[in-house]
């Protein structure tokens, strides 16, 4: 058993785990945070995907020690009280999701391309940059849209802060 | 319509739950107390489990019990059972297996149960797991159909000779054989339709709670139709009687059927429950799912079309053979029959149809109804061929279509179905003109000159849906009918909740219903809450799957609506001291027509509840329930053109366009029902290119993860072009068909169809990998 000590959601945690446990199992078991999810067992579905220190990372890959000392965000920390983020919006406005479990991973994603692309994005990079993302309902289609909305949506809101 | 009733394409009401992680799936919920569940597989194909000794797992930190499929036998938990019953030709039935949850003796596939730990972690359970040592003696295995049929092949079940389950004929035999005999033209096809597994994003789960002292389960389950579930769990395993047994499938993480069945695991954690005295949880990992959840398809067929010297269809033959797998799961054996062969005439007018299905036992994970369930596979038969015609009689494919298309309904097809309306020239005009079907010729020498080989494939599809109705259903075979029931609570604030016994698993049920109900009572959508998925506050319920929804689920609702509707109307009419027949519904009031006078819904149900000054000998309240049955199955079609091209130096395949004209008969919200062609298309791609399940001939699954089985990935995929044409349904008062399968039915042929057109090689085979592609092209 260790201590591991990190910042999820803007608050401090110290959770006593066995040294195999992995953070998506920190994030669903000790804390909770059930929004995160498991899809598969060899880091290729991405539902488990959330921001640590801002980067996108798949947390089924991650020991929950190694995330020590790091600020991780999952999909239950992105919104502002009761105001969306423009990904979350732009997901329900564009039909981007079905059956909603590939969503939380997919938003969290989606979120970090955006930020990496800037303005940046067309639908061929957007496509190219969820290659690790699954999502067995929506063919897709509605979430590239999501997503190339949000990037709009986005550069709008940080103009504004 | 008004801007939240029917064809308003209104955003969901279920996302806001979804998009911010507070979606509750069956791995979310914790009880009290729970132990978890991990299951012992087999690592071999067909073996004899000699002995299994748990005694050092037994010791570990943690382990409270480890179960097997012996103690499973000695209490008396029922095997698992198919629930339609298919009649060979020669009279006699299906020769069905036993299926233990658990084998006790013999395991038939990679991933079949023998035992189970249940400990205080999962991560314990697991550990002790490693330590429980069993003995198997290996046995020589069938993996493939063609392995199960040779002579000496490996025995699977002593109840089924030779592994066949069933020898099953539809059709004319004898007119089917004249009309080949005088044919002017005939074409064949050896078809392989590949094997698939459904992969729904969240893996199969259950968590079985016993309480003791009422003597009482709840189970919370990844089902598609919970109250199904409990029928069967108590009529067949012998778990509890039904009001001793609670089945909650809360959020499910699509299904595409793979939910609809009754696994094993289910079963073995409520009767471990129950014998540990604690709450058993078991969630599966991906591995698990790729091994036992039920895999879809997998047919060899030979067909063959035979034609005048019009160019008209005279007639179609069909031999196929459906591998099931190693055990008949629930609806297994009605997929390559009355869901396939039925469904052979596709969209055109052919006098004379014979076909014969034989399924037959390997060593493999069971198959039954994944997203189409026999329709693609027959769609794919007649679609091929046609296409296969029209390069054969060197005609052009959409016209040799259109030639024969039917054109006046009814309809009724050699094979059962009585098509009711239609109007497949007007899909098929939609379709040419978005992919401007007239311009391909040009494009194609343009994308020639620049060393590509580019090639357009048409694919019409029909399909049966909105299943179905229960005679005809039971006088084929089936152990349930297939109705479906609604109830609708108007509170006494003028608030409503539905209660259907249809489940949502990504379908947007949550906002369809609440658009009935804004269309016809004028309620905004955010006063009305759809319930279901529980078998303690929803009457019974048969379930989603089969596009059976709107068509049938929908209709209970209107049903149930009509009864809130006239009593509301007594009602009101006696508060306004008008005549009955004088009032009318308008935005949520009730009018009398003609005059200024009027009454809320609100005050209507608040009048009903307080009861205070109703009619004479009206019961007070305002709640009613409808059960449904549909009159007969609805039939979307539509037609797929696919434009793609091939690079001939690697085999890889490129979408140019894709477009799907689909007629659904009246749309309840655009946005979702594109939302399903979408999905349904990327499944039906996802077969043509990418998926299929490979088995070693030792009867290892060499795809069981997503490293090795080729899910469709975002950069697979091009944007689809939709387009809608309608034709009412005339058996429902809504007018729907169904659209949750016809993408993944009709999508499959386009894509092969217009790869074989690309390269000029009409042999290949699904998924048409760069591999496959490219020796098609260089041999």
């Amino acid at each position: 058993m260790s201590t591991v000590k990190l910042t999820v959601n803007g608050r401090a945690v110290s959770v006593d785990v066995e040294d195999r446990t992995l953070l998506v199992h920190l994030l669903r078991d000790n804390l909770n945070l059930t929004g995160t999810h498991v899809g598969c067992d060899t880091s290729q579905c991405g539902a488990c995907v959330v921001h640590i220190d801002g980067r996108a990372v798949k947390s089924c890959t991650v020991l929950a020690g190694q995330a020590s000392g790091s600020s991780v965000t999952t999909i239950e920390g992105i919104a502002k009280g009761d105001v969306l983020h423009p990904m979350q919006a732009a997901f329900r406005d564009n039909h981007g999701l079905q059956c909603g479990y590939c969503t939380p991973g997919m938003i969290m994603s989606a979120i970090d391309i955006v930020n990496r692309h800037g303005g940046k994005l067309d639908e061929a990079t957007v496509r190219q940059e969820l290659e690790g993302n699954i999502c067995r309902c929506t063919g897709y289609h509605n979430i590239v849209k999501a997503v190339l909305d949000a990037a709009g949506r986005m550069k709008v809101a940080q103009a504004a802060e | 319509m008004g801007v939240e009733g029917i064809g308003a394409s209104v955003v969901r009401k279920e996302d806001k739950r979804f998009i911010t992680g507070k979606g509750r799936y069956v791995d979310d919920i914790k009880l009290v107390g729970m132990t978890f569940a991990h299951f012992i597989r087999s690592p071999h194909a067909h073996a004899k489990v000699k002995s299994i000794d748990s005694s050092a797992a037994m010791k570990m930190p943690g382990v409270i019990a480890v179960l097997t499929g012996k103690e499973l036998v000695d209490d008396k938990v029922g095997n698992l059972i198919c629930g339609w019953a298919i009649t060979s030709k020669d009279g006699t039935g299906m020769k069905m297996g036993a299926w233990p949850a658990m084998a006790p003796e013999t395991v038939r596939f990679v991933g079949q149960a023998v035992a189970v730990v249940i400990a205080d972690s999962k991560n314990l359970a697991k550990d002790a797991a490693e330590a429980v040592v069993v003995n198997y003696e290996e046995l020589s295995a069938a993996a493939d159909i063609s392995a199960a049929i040779k002579p000496g092949a490996p025995q699977l079940h002593p109840e089924a000779p030779g592994n066949v389950i069933y020898d099953w004929t539809i059709g004319d035999e004898a007119a089917t054989n004249a009309a080949f005999k005088s044919a002017a033209n005939v074409v064949s096809l050896d078809i392989t339709n590949n094997r698939l597994v459904p992969n729904a994003m969240e893996p199969r789960a259950a968590i079985a709670d016993y309480d003791t002292a009422e003597e009482h389960y709840t189970l919370y389950t990844t089902s598609q139709n919970p109250h199904v579930a409990r029928l069967v769990l108590s009529a067949f395993y012998n778990i509890a009687p039904e009001h001793k047994l609670r089945v909650i499938a809360p959020d499910v993480g699509g299904g595409f059927g793979s939910k609809i069945f009754i696994y094993p695991e289910e079963m073995v954690a409520l009767w471990a429950s129950k014998k540990v005295g604690r709450p058993v949880k078991w969630t599966g990992d991906r591995t698990e799912a790729f091994l036992t959840d039920a895999h879809g398809r997998d047919h060899l067929t030979k067909a063959e079309m035979a034609f005048d010297k019009d160019n008209k269809v005279t007639g179609l033959r069909v031999k196929t053979y459906a591998n099931l797998g190693a055990y008949m799961s629930l609806f297994s054996s009605s997929v390559p029959t009355y869901l396939y062969a039925t469904l052979l005439s596709g969209q055109y007018n052919i006098p004379n149809i014979f076909a014969e299905v034989i399924s037959v036992y390997t060593n493999t994970t069971p198959v039954d109804a994944y997203r189409g369930a026999g329709r693609p596979e027959a769609s794919f038969v007649v679609e091929r061929l046609m296409e296969t015609a029209a390069r054969q009689l060197k005609v052009d494919p959409a016209e040799l279509r259109r030639k024969n298309f039917i054109t006046s309904f009814p309809h009724q097809t050699p094979v059962i179905m009585a098509y009711d309306a239609g109007d497949f020239g007007a899909s098929l005009d939609a379709a040419m003109k978005v992919i401007d079907y007239a311009g391909f010729a040009g494009r194609k020498e343009k994308a020639k000159k620049e060393g590509k080989l580019r090639g357009i494939g048409v694919s019409c599809y029909i399909e049966a849906c909105g299943i179905a109705p229960s005679k005809a259903v039971g006088s084929l075979g089936a152990g349930v009918g297939l109705w479906e029931s609604a109830e609708i609570r108007v509170n006494p604030v003028g608030t409503i909740e539905v209660l259907t016994g249809s489940h949502s698993h990504g379908q947007g049920h949550e906002t369809t219903f609440c658009q009935l109900i804004a269309e016809r009572l004028g309620v905004p959508i955010s006063q009305v809450s759809i319930v279901h998925g529980d078998t303690d506050k929803v009457q019974f319920g048969m379930g989603t799957y089969g596009s059976r929804s709107i068509a049938v689920g929908g209709t209970a609702i209107v049903k149930a609506m009509e009864k809130v509707e006239a009593k509301a109307k007594k009602i009101a009419a006696h508060a306004l001291e008008a005549s009955e027949g004088d009032i009318v519904i308008e935005n949520g009031e009730f009018k009398v027509t003609g005059t200024d006078k009027s009454i809320a819904l609100p005050m209507v149900a608040l009048a009903a509840y307080t009861a205070h000054n109703l009619p004479d000998g009206m019961e007070p309240g305002l709640k009613e329930t409808a059960f449904y049955d549909p009159t007969n199955f609805t039939f979307p079609a539509g037609a797929y053109i696919c434009e793609l091209e091939v690079d001939s130096a690697t085999g890889k395949t490129s979408f140019v366009n894709f477009v799907a004209a689909d007629d659904f008969g009246r749309l309840i919200n655009p946005m979702i029902v594109e939302g399903q062609v979408h999905g349904g298309l990327a499944q039906g791609i996802g077969q043509a290119l990418l998926e299929g399940a490979v088995y070693d001939s030792s009867g290892q699954l060499v795809t069981a993860s997503f490293m090795d089985y080729s899910m469709p990935r975002a950069d697979d995929l091009p944007s689809f072009k939709l387009s809608h044409t309608t034709t009412l349904c005339p058996s429902n008062p809504l007018g729907v068909k169904g659209c949750g399968e016809a993408g993944a039915i009709g999508a499959s042929a386009a894509v092969i169809n217009a790869i074989t057109d690309a390269i000029g090689n009409n042999k290949l085979a699904m998924p048409a990998t760069p591999d496959r592609v490219w020796h098609a092209i260089h041999g």
